[in-house]
C-alpha cells in the first residue's frame, strides 16, 4: 500500500518532492485540522449566527418570497410574556426534576450493589446498559404499544399486582398519568447511564481509605457517608449535568410517545418549538424561542459546572 | 487474592446484591423481550388480553414489514390461483394479497448509507484533527470541549431551523450527502475529543524514534500512530455509527421521500385495517438488534464514549 503523499513525492521533481515530504509540522497541523474546523463552522457556528439573525425578524420559511421585516426584540418580548410558554417550561422542569431524581436514586443504588463484585456482575452490567444505546424514537414508538389503554402490557401488570382494573386508567390518555408515563420510559432508558458513571466513581476509591477507616473503627454507615458518598459525588454530579442537558432538550422519545398530549400535559419546550417552527412556520419567532432555550441551558449549565468544580476541589 | 480483606464484601451481601441486580436486569429487559416476541406474533395475538406469553410463532410481522398488501373480498380471494412463494402464502393466510414491496427496505438501506457514510467521514477528519490537537500547538485547542458542549446544548429543533433553510438554498434537502454532512458535523467534535484522548495515551517516543529513523511525519502518523490507535478508532467509530443510526429529530424534519432513515419511518408503519403491531415490532427488532450487538462489543469503552471522555475508566 503506497501512501498518496509518497506517490506524489515520487512523481514530482526532486525539489518539489522535498517540499511535499518535508512539510513543516505547522503546515501539517493546519492541513489536518482545517477540514474539521470548516465543518464545525458550517454545521455548528454558521447556523447559530443565522438563528440569532432570524430571531429579530418576522421571517416565515414557508413563505420565502414574502417581505422580511426587522421586528427588533418583539419576538423575545412576546415569548417571555406568554403564559403558555411558562407553562411549557414548568412541564419541562417537572420532567427534568423527576427523571433526574429517579435516575440518581436507582442508578446509584445499582452501582453500589454491582460494586459488591458478585459473580457475573460484568455480564449483568452489560445487559442493563442496552436500553440507553437504542434509538429513542423507536423505543418511544414501541412504548406506546406497551402503554395501550385497556389491553397494554403495563395496564395488565398493574392489574396483576395491585388489582386496579386495567380498563380503569390509561397511561397516555387523559387522567394526568401521561407526564409520569414519559418519566417512566426515560428512567428505564437512562438509569444505566447514571449507574455506569457512579460505578466508575465507586471503583476510583482506593481500598486503603476503607482499610484506614476500619482501623479507626468507623462503622459501615459512617464509612458510607464520609467516604463513599463524598468521593462519588463529583461523578454523580457529572452524570446529572449530562442527563440534565439531554432532558432539557428532550424531543424524540416524548414526541413519539405523546406528541405533547393529551392536551398540553406533556408539551415539553422542544416539542412546542417544533410545532412553532415546522407546523405553524413562525420561523423568526421560533428562532427567538430557540435562542432563549439555548441561553437558559447554557446559563444553568455554567452555574452548575462552577458548583461541580467546587465539589471537585474539596 | 489476600486471605482476608476488610474491603471485600461478605458472602451474604454479595448474594443479596446479586439477586437484586438480577431482578432489575430482568425487569429492564422485559420491554425488549416483549418487542422481539411481538414481532413473531400474529396480529390478533399481539393485542390479546391478557397478553400472550406463549403463542405459535409466525413470521407474518416480517412479511408485512417488507410488503404492501390489500384485502380483497372473500369471494374474490377464493377465485385467485394458488399462492406462489412462501411470502404470498403467509399474506393469504391473513386474508390479504401482496401488491408490492414496502418502503422499509429502502429506509433501512438509507440508514446504513447515511450511518456508515457519516461515520467514515467523522473518523477520517476526526483522526487527522485529533492527531494535530494531540501533538501540535493548534489554535482552538482549548475551545474544543466548549464546541462539544455547546452543540449538545442546542435543542436539535433549534439547529434544524437554519439547517433546513441552508439546505433548501444549497439543494441538500432530503439527500444522502446532506444528511451525511449534517451527522458528521454533529459527531465530529465528539470524535475529535475521544480520539484525542486515545492518541494522547500513545507515547510520543514511538514517533520520535520513527522520525529519527528517517520517517516523515506522515509516515510516522500512518505506520506508528494509526496502528496503535486502532482500538480507540474502532470504538469511536461505533459511537458515531450509533448516534447516526438512532438520530430522529433531524431525520424527521429534513428528509421525506428520498433520504429518510428508518427511525422516522418505523412509527408510520400501518397495516391493512388497524395498526399492525407485529410489523412495527419486526421493524424495531431488525433496527435495534445491530445496536444491541455493538453495545456488547463496545462495553469496555462505553463509559468514555457516553461521557465525552470525561470519565475514562
Amino acid at each position: 500500500m503506497a501512501n498518496p503523499i509518497d506517490l506524489a513525492a515520487q512523481a514530482t521533481p526532486p525539489t518539489l518532492a522535498r517540499k511535499v515530504r518535508g512539510l513543516s509540522d505547522r503546515a501539517i497541523a493546519w492541513i489536518f485540522v482545517a477540514p474539521t474546523i470548516f465543518l464545525l463552522l458550517a454545521i455548528n457556528i454558521f447556523p447559530l449566527i443565522w438563528t440569532i439573525r432570524l430571531s429579530f425578524t418576522n421571517y416565515a420559511a414557508n413563505k420565502p418570497n414574502a417581505e422580511v421585516k426587522w421586528v427588533g426584540l418583539r419576538n423575545y418580548e412576546r415569548i417571555l410574556t406568554d403564559e403558555d410558554i411558562w407553562s411549557n417550561m414548568t412541564t419541562t422542569a417537572h420532567f427534568l426534576i423527576w427523571t433526574l431524581f429517579f435516575q440518581v436514586v436507582i442508578g446509584f443504588t445499582l452501582a453500589w450493589l454491582i460494586n459488591r463484585k458478585f459473580k457475573g456482575n460484568d455480564l449483568l452490567t452489560t445487559l442493563i446498559v442496552v436500553p440507553m444505546m437504542l434509538s429513542p424514537a423507536v423505543v418511544g414508538n414501541f412504548w406506546t404499544f406497551l402503554y395501550q389503554p385497556q389491553i397494554g402490557m403495563v395496564n395488565y401488570i398493574v392489574e396483576f399486582f395491585t388489582g386496579i382494573p386495567a380498563a380503569s386508567f390509561s397511561m397516555l390518555g387523559p387522567g394526568g398519568l401521561a407526564p409520569w408515563s414519559i418519566i417512566i420510559v426515560d428512567t428505564w432508558m437512562w438509569t444505566p447511564f447514571v449507574m455506569l458513571i457512579c460505578l466508575a466513581g465507586l471503583r476510583s476509591i482506593p481500598d486503603y481509605i476503607y482499610e484506614a477507616a476500619e482501623v479507626d473503627r468507623a462503622s459501615k454507615w459512617r464509612q458510607f457517608w464520609t467516604i463513599t458518598v463524598p468521593m462519588v459525588l463529583p461523578f454523580l454530579m457529572l452524570a446529572v449535568l449530562f442527563r440534565g442537558i439531554e432532558n432539557f432538550k428532550m424531543f424524540d422519545m416524548v414526541n413519539l410517545l405523546t406528541g405533547g398530549g393529551p392536551g398540553d400535559e406533556t408539551l415539553l419546550t422542544s416539542i412546542d418549538l417544533k410545532r412553532e417552527a415546522f407546523e405553524k412556520w413562525r420561523t423568526g419567532y421560533s428562532s427567538a424561542y430557540a435562542i432563549i432555550l439555548f441561553v437558559t441551558v447554557f446559563g444553568l449549565a455554567s452555574i452548575y459546572v462552577k458548583a461541580l468544580n467546587k465539589v471537585k476541589e474539596r | 487474592m489476600s486471605a482476608y480483606s476488610v474491603t471485600e464484601p461478605s458472602k451474604a451481601s454479595k448474594w443479596g446484591a446479586g439477586i437484586l441486580v438480577t431482578l432489575y436486569t430482568i425487569i429492564t429487559l422485559l420491554p425488549l423481550v416483549w418487542i422481539i416476541s411481538t414481532s413473531f406474533k400474529t396480529g390478533p395475538d399481539s393485542i390479546s388480553y391478557p397478553p400472550k406469553v406463549f403463542f405459535d410463532p409466525t413470521v407474518e410481522g416480517y412479511v408485512n414489514l417488507f410488503t404492501t398488501r390489500t384485502r380483497p373480498a372473500v369471494s374474490e380471494l377464493e377465485t385467485l390461483p394458488p399462492p406462489d412463494g412462501i411470502m404470498e402464502e403467509i399474506a393469504r393466510r391473513q386474508g390479504t394479497i401482496i401488491t408490492g414491496p414496502s418502503r422499509f427496505g429502502e429506509r433501512f438501506l438509507n440508514s446504513v448509507i447515511i450511518g456508515f457514510g457519516s461515520t467514515a467521514l467523522s473518523i477520517i477528519l476526526g483522526t487527522l484533527a485529533a492527531y494535530a490537537f494531540s501533538r501540535f500547538k493548534v489554535p482552538l485547542k482549548d475551545d474544543l470541549l466548549f464546541f462539544i458542549l455547546s452543540t449538545r446544548m442546542m435543542p436539535p429543533i433549534a439547529v434544524a431551523i437554519p439547517i433546513y433553510l441552508m439546505y433548501r438554498e444549497l439543494g441538500l434537502s432530503d439527500t444522502h450527502l446532506g444528511m451525511i454532512l449534517l451527522y458528521t458535523g454533529v459527531n465530529i467534535s465528539l470524535a475529535v475529543w475521544l480520539l484525542k484522548g486515545f492518541i494522547d495515551e500513545i507515547p510520543r517516543e514511538y514517533e520520535e524514534a520513527a522520525l529519527i529513523d528517517g520517517y516523515t511525519r506522515f509516515q510516522a502518523f500512518r505506520k506508528v500512530v494509526l496502528p496503535q490507535a486502532a482500538t480507540g478508532i474502532a470504538s469511536t467509530a461505533i459511537f458515531c455509527l450509533i448516534f447516526a443510526w438512532n438520530e430522529y429529530a433531524f431525520a424527521v424534519l429534513l428528509t421525506s421521500g428520498n433520504a429518510q432513515t428508518a427511525p422516522p419511518f418505523i412509527p408510520t408503519i400501518i397495516g391493512v385495517g388497524g395498526q399492525d403491531w407485529p410489523a412495527v415490532a419486526a421493524g424495531a427488532t431488525l433496527f435495534l438488534l445491530p445496536v444491541m450487538i455493538f453495545t456488547i462489543l463496545l462495553r469496555k469503552h462505553l463509559l468514555r464514549g457516553i461521557t465525552f471522555g470525561a470519565v475514562r475508566k
